[in-house]
């Protein structure tokens, strides 16, 4: 491969802002918007309903906004685990071969720029989206809340929202990496648009009934050996938290919950100094979550080589 | 002279298949270059790899004495590109669409709308400039791809098929607009499979069949070579035996009889008087005589003929 000359960032702004303003205009990304907004907006106002129900004293009571469900309802917090990938999704299935097969693609990289600013800029494009859509869900829930509840949010539970605004949008990231790796490799949308789906499916409703299946096959239990238990959940444990779907969910346990001591499983003796219910402080329920973040970005940034390492080895024709 | 396209043993695999194989080409400043030749000979791929959107298998290419792969952004900057099967972002008007490619060659915003008013207007499009891409028509397209070069400012432009899909009227006017661009001394290369329709604006064109370059030069030298004449004079004539007859006249290359009583006379320059004077000599009755330039279809046609005659013995 020979030495290339400037800057493979020559052009980024200019893809990104334009994939940006496409998508803030694109009718599929306007009704996916609806979709969330309207379970956010029903989810917070089952909550809150529920909350000042129940409510007596509570020192948290915006985080409960979040992450209070009410039959038949899930809370927020599950919708938006459940919503978000589909925005990624519908974001970046066809960021690539939509290129394509609108037969641009030769006309943009005919000008001066490499497919590194391309891929780039679509990546980035669509992070700002994903960053705006979830910076106005995130203002409407805490004004909803105010209007509601009819007090304002403490500085921990915004600091805490804020820890919770930047897991959300890793995790909507790491399903953006999805698709884009898909619509790199398939040059048909329709196919891209469905093998994302595929693995969406596999982590949102197969994974949490797998991973008990495969960690009973690979670890048996012995009736006389209470260690193996304790492994075999380790090890489902494990296997759970390759879906970002789990490391999702425990994320927003850890911080929406700050009563939240341990992401793993917690023995009696290890409790035995502890004030059991007492809210962890915010810095400790953010060390707590550090692994999963650090867990997402890494798989953020492995998914994005996948898909950089496909493009640029693609014939451009078309 | 000043060489701006340069390509030494330059070889393309698919596979097994090879799409280029083996192609010396070079181009001077200021040419307007016809890479000619049949569906599937090659010349899309030899336009990929003179951009540097396909890496070759073996071989070397300069480009404005640059190595596309090396320095593929002064390379892209310098050279404009029209594809074959030209694409727009159909949600986006047409001048928002050269707004975005100008911007990605480095242009202002400010600098870009100068140019893009002016480009539109060359290519006659102004009026359509704030719709959609979407509604426009296939030689519309084709137009604002133009356009887009015309933005660039570039040094040379490569067009692939660029009157393709177009009606003959739309087909006159591009070839005219590419002539002009010529004339102002940029570099042309245009690819086409439909030879005679650009050998009038073509310098110099290169023949392609299954990836090499079987003739190139100059459209009257092949087909003086080719053919032995650069004019085909068709005449129907009865009572004599226009071979005999024509035995030993001036400026003519080859006389054949198509069907009995026309034949069919190459020449090199406009031998009627001399034919008309043969055949009334020999007591023949002239009937029709009609006179055009030799086409690239017939030089194409004869030459791969005796080339696959070669490649059969
Ligand atoms: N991606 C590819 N994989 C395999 N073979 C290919 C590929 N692209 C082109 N080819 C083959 O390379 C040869 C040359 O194709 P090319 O597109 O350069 O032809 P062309 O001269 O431009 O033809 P046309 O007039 O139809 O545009 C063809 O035989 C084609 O089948
Ligand atoms: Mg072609």
């Amino acid at each position: 491969m020979p030495q290339r000359e400037g800057s493979p960032f020559t052009g980024l702004a200019t893809v990104a802002l334009k994939e940006a303003a496409d998508h803030m205009t694109s009718a599929r990304i306007h009704l996916v918007m609806l979709l969330v907004l309207l379970t956010a907006i029903g989810a917070v106002y089952a909550a809150i309903g529920q909350i000042s129900q129940t409510v007596s004293e509570d020192q948290f009571l915006f985080l409960r906004l979040l992450t209070t469900a009410q039959e038949p309802l899930p809370s927020f917090v599950a919708f938006l685990g459940f919503l978000l990938p589909l925005v990624a999704i519908a974001l970046g299935f066809d960021a690539i071969n939509g290129e394509y097969n609108r037969r641009t693609m030769s006309r943009i990289l005919s000008q001066p720029i490499y497919r590194d600013a391309l891929l780039t800029g679509k990546f980035l494009g669509c992070l700002l989206v994903i960053a705006q859509c979830l910076l106005v869900l995130w203002l409407l829930v805490i004004g909803l809340g105010i209007l509601l509840l009819g007090l304002p949010p403490s500085g921990e539970e915004i600091l805490r929202g804020l820890a919770f605004l930047l897991a959300s949008f890793v995790y909507a990231g790491v399903w953006l990496g999805v698709a884009m790796v898909f619509s790199t490799i398939f040059r048909s949308p329709a196919t891209s648009a469905l093998a994302t789906l595929t693995v969406w499916l596999l982590f949102t409703i197969f994974w949490p009934m797998l991973s008990p299946l495969i960690a009973g096959a690979v670890v048996p239990v012995d009736p006389f050996d209470p260690m193996t238990a304790v492994n075999q959940v380790e090890v489902q444990r494990a296997i759970a938290r390759i879906s970002p779907n789990t490391l999702f969910g425990e994320m927003t346990l850890a911080i929406l919950n700050p009563e939240t001591r341990s992401l793993g499983i917690v023995f009696a003796n290890q409790l035995s100094q502890a004030v059991i219910g007492a809210p962890l402080p915010v810095s400790q329920s953010l060390m707590l979550i550090w692994p999963q973040l650090c867990c997402m970005i890494a798989a953020l940034l492995v998914l994005f080589t996948g898909a950089y390492v496909s493009f640029q080895r693609q014939e451009i024709r078309a | 002279m000043n060489t701006v396209i340069e390509t030494r043993d330059l070889v393309k695999h698919y596979g097994r298949h090879a799409a280029v194989d083996g192609l010396d080409l070079t181009v001077e400043k200021g040419e307007v270059f016809g890479l000619l030749g049949p569906n599937g000979a090659g010349k899309t791929t030899t336009i990929l790899l003179l951009l540097g959107l396909t890496e070759p298998t073996s071989g070397a290419v300069r480009v404005i004495g640059l190595d596309p792969l090396r320095n593929p952004l002064e390379v892209k900057r310098r050279v404009g590109y029209l594809p074959d099967q030209i694409g727009f972002y159909d949600n986006l008007t047409a001048r928002e669409n050269l707004l975005y490619t100008a911007r990605l060659t480095g242009l202002s915003t400010a600098e870009a709308n100068t140019l893009i008013g002016e480009a539109l207007d060359r290519v006659r499009l102004t009026h359509a400039a704030d719709r959609r891409v979407g509604t426009f028509s296939r030689g519309m397209r084709q137009r604002l791809g133009l356009a887009e070069v015309l933005i660039k400012r570039a040094e040379i432009a490569i067009l692939d098929e660029p009157t393709s899909g177009l009606d003959p009227q739309s087909t006159q006017e591009l070839l005219e607009l590419i002539v002009e661009l010529g004339r102002e001394g940029i570099t042309i290369v245009l690819s086409s499979h439909l030879l005679s329709m650009v050998q009038t604006i073509c310098n110099r064109v290169a023949l392609f069949n299954r990836g090499r370059i079987g003739l190139m030069g100059r459209v009257a030298d092949l087909t003086s070579d080719v053919l032995g004449g650069t004019h085909v004079v068709e005449v129907e004539a009865g009572d004599v035996d226009l071979r005999a007859a024509l035995d030993g006249a001036p400026h003519i290359t080859g006389v054949t009889e198509q069907r009995p009583g026309f034949w069919r006379v190459d020449a090199d320059a406009d031998a009627r008087p001399e034919i008309a004077r043969r055949v009334v000599a020999a007591g023949g009755l002239l009937r029709t005589m009609s006179i055009r330039h030799t086409t690239l279809d017939e030089v194409y046609v004869r030459f791969f003929e005796e080339d696959k005659i070669h490649a059969a013995a």
